[in-house]
């Protein structure tokens, strides 16, 4: 007989029953929320109508009638509102992707620097760090804007680096590649070259594993995307001319002006972000314990593949995920442009177009909408990385 | 018997010691070291030399005005003469010992926080994120008391930008950490509204966000119900730190294993005392270097507010600058307001390092 007996149905008061209570929580959530929505929605909806303001993105059709100083798309002031979204969200594009390539070089660097068992580079890299972290993006880029860059003389007296590249108060005059005909097969051999390599790579990696043979694959492969195209180049005959700046009057003629609001974003944002990248860098690296390096070179590893095959790779995948959110941080610190008259979205969108129409809604919303989709393709990406280098457990 | 007797240790070989031992490792231990650190002495010497020399040794500390200033050397003559300006902004002279007095206060509250024997520390750390804000409150603002009350707008300078800060942390971090405690709910409801809710704040940049608070919040709002632009910067500050607060917190949350959730449930704790008794206190130690981040970014990004028009202490300066009489001397004026905030977030960063030091009690894993 079994001394068991079924242990005795605990009646749950109704308010004390987890589920009942969760669901309960859950609805009073749902409706404060709804509650909220409601009548934010209609509050501004009443606001609206009693201050005039129409609704809807028919605005965006109708003519902008204002210049902007920096277009990467063909804009001028007969264009849609619609257009000037556009144009400020290419240079908003511009601005993020130079700054991250710029930001990640030098943050490396500086990481790697900092680890230097020189004590005086160690220091300069340690140096750098704190002071540029602890200082407000918005000084620092008021600071090369109004105190360094609007200190440079006039376009008469430009500071001349070569006479190929000058800088003055109206900004960098940089030479402007000209390419003819020609110049586009180049472009299509460094592609393949760069395709070959690829396939080289795996090749070899394929070959090691089967047969234990190393091949050396980054020497042939920089000889092949470098080599390839400058053969074609000369073989063609230099077909990628040079348009060099030439000062005419009281302005210069030719190549591309960089402008220096622009100049003054990308140095802030750069040396800015680079300062965080340097210390994600460092950390990374530190985490890759020694006895790793050991067991590295207890294989016999030469101490260059040691880096680039155990310790990179382990320290890659610490470093990703708060590079990535670094990479955010750039893009939307961006946005600071306003400050100084860059026409970024925020600036171009939000400020100009903003107080032209008065559509404070629909132009906020697009604002935010595209800061929004930014950080989910960024942070979309990421993750597939992250995913790719992330550790493989058993 | 024999007894083995061990010699004395030689010394260190005189290469290995002293100054020049140092000097030997540090700096000159191989080839390539040793013109490393050759290049970059000389490169220093050469370009901080002429800066100190700018900034301290040939610059003009007194004066009047920038006649005075002489060229090459930085001209500190306006920090002088425009510090009552920079520290408070707009704010009537002759009231100025009232935030004088709030500032005293703070000072009194936050200092014992830098000694662990002080007397008092924690009733005092209550006070400060209670008594304090509404005390500052009254006597900044005025209006109660028979005090004269200072319009908003007329706050800027230093002032300012501590009041943003302090304000804007001590309201960011009790929401950060509900709604950090809402994403990792098993309710779906409650962790859906806070998981939309973090990432929409952490995906839009916060000059987006103050625009959004000075044009679009009193559209918002019923008819007849003003804020201030002041307070109305402060909502979006608050609403955008504790976004990211949330994200810290919540890293904390989950490096809790599992068996401390499951102990405080064996104990017949329920979801809010284990919280508060448990989790929390280990969590919260945990973040402590992701919550002095936080802290530093929001102490910095208080400069955005000069974009809608409030004078913090960037804003001050850059309003002087404007100044026909001053506008010489941008590199100063930067300059100044660089080492302040330097100076703050340098020291917080270095406090939050002490402090995780102290609180390691070695459980982390």
């Amino acid at each position: 007989m079994s001394s068991h007996s079924p242990p005795p149905q605990i009646k749950v008061k109704p308010w004390n029953d987890p589920r009942v209570r969760s669901a309960v929580f859950q609805i009073i959530a749902v409706l404060i929320v709804a509650w909220v929505g409601y009548s934010l929605f209609q509050n501004t909806l009443t606001n609206m109508a009693s201050r005039g303001i129409s609704t809807g993105f028919g605005f965006l059709n109708s003519t902008a009638g204002f210049g902007i100083v920096m277009s990467l798309i063909e804009y001028n002031e007969s264009m849609s509102y619609g257009r000037t979204f556009y144009v400020g969200l290419a240079n908003t594009l511009l601005v993020s992707a130079l700054g991250i390539v710029f930001a990640t070089i030098v943050g490396f660097i500086v990481g790697v620097l900092r680890l230097s068992n020189n004590w005086l580079i160690a220091r300069l890299a340690l140096a750098y760090i704190e002071i540029f972290r602890n200082i407000p993006l918005l000084l620092q880029i008021f600071f090369w804007y109004f105190a360094v860059l609007g200190t440079l003389p006039s376009p008469r007296n430009s500071l001349s680096l070569g006479e190929v590249v000058f800088l003055n108060l109206r900004g960098a005059v940089i030479p402007k590649p000209i390419f003819e005909t020609g110049s586009g097969l180049i472009g299509i051999v460094l592609l393949v070259a760069i395709g070959m390599s690829f396939f080289l790579a795996r090749w070899a990696k394929r070959r090691q594993a089967a047969t234990g043979q190393f091949f050396p694959v980054l020497p042939i492969s920089a000889a092949l995307i470098i080599g390839a195209p400058l053969l074609v180049y000369f073989a063609m005959g230099s077909p990628i001319g040079w348009d060099i700046p030439e000062l005419r009057g009281f302005n210069f003629r030719g190549g591309i002006t960089v402008i220096p609001e622009l100049a003054a974003l990308l140095l802030a944002l750069t040396l800015y972000t680079a300062s965080f990248i340097a210390e994600i860098v460092r950390s990374g690296i530190v985490s890759v314990s020694h006895g790793q390096t050991e067991a590295a070179a207890a294989l016999g590893l030469p101490q260059r593949r040691v880096l680039r095959l155990v310790i990179v790779p382990q320290a890659l995948r610490v470093i990703v995920p708060p590079l990535t959110s670094q990479y955010l941080n750039l893009t939307k610190n961006s946005s600071l442009a306003t400050a100084i008259g860059y026409p970024d979205l925020v600036n171009v969108f939000m400020g100009t177009t903003l107080n032209q129409t008065g559509q404070a809604v629909e132009i906020v919303a697009m604002t935010m909408a595209v800061y929004l989709t930014i950080s989910l393709v960024i942070s979309l990406f990421m993750n597939i990385y992250n995913r790719a280098v992330a550790l493989k457990e058993r | 018997m024999a007894v083995h007797q061990p010699l004395p240790d030689l010394p260190p070989p005189p290469s290995e010691r002293g100054i020049w031992g140092w000097f030997r490792q540090n700096l000159f231990s191989t080839w390539y070291n040793t013109i490393a650190s050759l290049v970059v002495g000389y490169l220093l010497i050469t370009w901080l030399a002429p800066i100190v020399n700018w900034a301290l040794i040939s610059a003009v500390w007194t004066g009047d005005n920038t006649d005075d200033c002489r060229p090459g050397a930085a001209c500190w003559i306006f920090v002088q003469q425009r510090l009552g300006f920079f520290l408070y902004g707009f704010y009537p002279a002759d009231l100025r010992w009232r935030p004088n007095i709030v500032f005293v206060l703070f000072l009194i509250t936050v200092i014992p926080q830098f000694f662990s024997g002080a007397p008092g520390r924690k009733w005092l750390a209550l006070f400060g994120i209670t008594g304090l804000p509404v005390l500052a409150f009254i006597l900044i603002k005025g209006g109660y008391f028979g005090l004269d009350p200072v319009a908003t707008s007329r706050w800027g300078g230093l002032m300012l930008t501590l009041i943003l800060a302090y304000v804007g942390i001590i309201a960011a971090l009790p929401i950060g950490v509900l709604l950090a405690l809402g994403r990792r709910s098993e309710m779906p409801v409650i962790r859906g509204i806070c998981v939309t809710f973090i990432e929409f704040w952490r995906a839009v940049p916060l000059i987006t966000i103050l625009f959004m608070a000075s044009v679009m919040l009193p559209l918002f709002l019923p008819q007849g119900v003003t804020f201030d632009k002041l307070l109305r910067a402060l909502i979006g500050i608050t609403l955008f730190q504790s976004a990211y607060m949330a994200e810290v917190v919540r890293g904390g949350l989950q490096a809790i294993p599992k068996g401390q959730y499951e102990a405080a449930q064996a104990l017949g704790f329920g979801y809010w005392r284990s919280m508060r008794l448990i989790i929390l206190p280990q969590a919260l130690k945990i973040v402590i270097p992701g919550i002095a981040n936080t802290v530093i970014s929001l102490f910095k990004d208080t400069t955005l507010v000069l974009i809608i028009g409030l004078f913090d202490l960037l804003g001050a300066v850059r309003s002087t600058l404007s100044d026909p009489a001053w506008r010489s001397v941008a590199a100063e004026g930067y300059l100044f307001v660089a080492l302040c905030f330097w100076i703050f977030c340098f020291g917080m960063s270095r406090y939050s390092q002490n402090l995780e030091k102290k609180l390691d009690t070695g459980h982390k894993t």
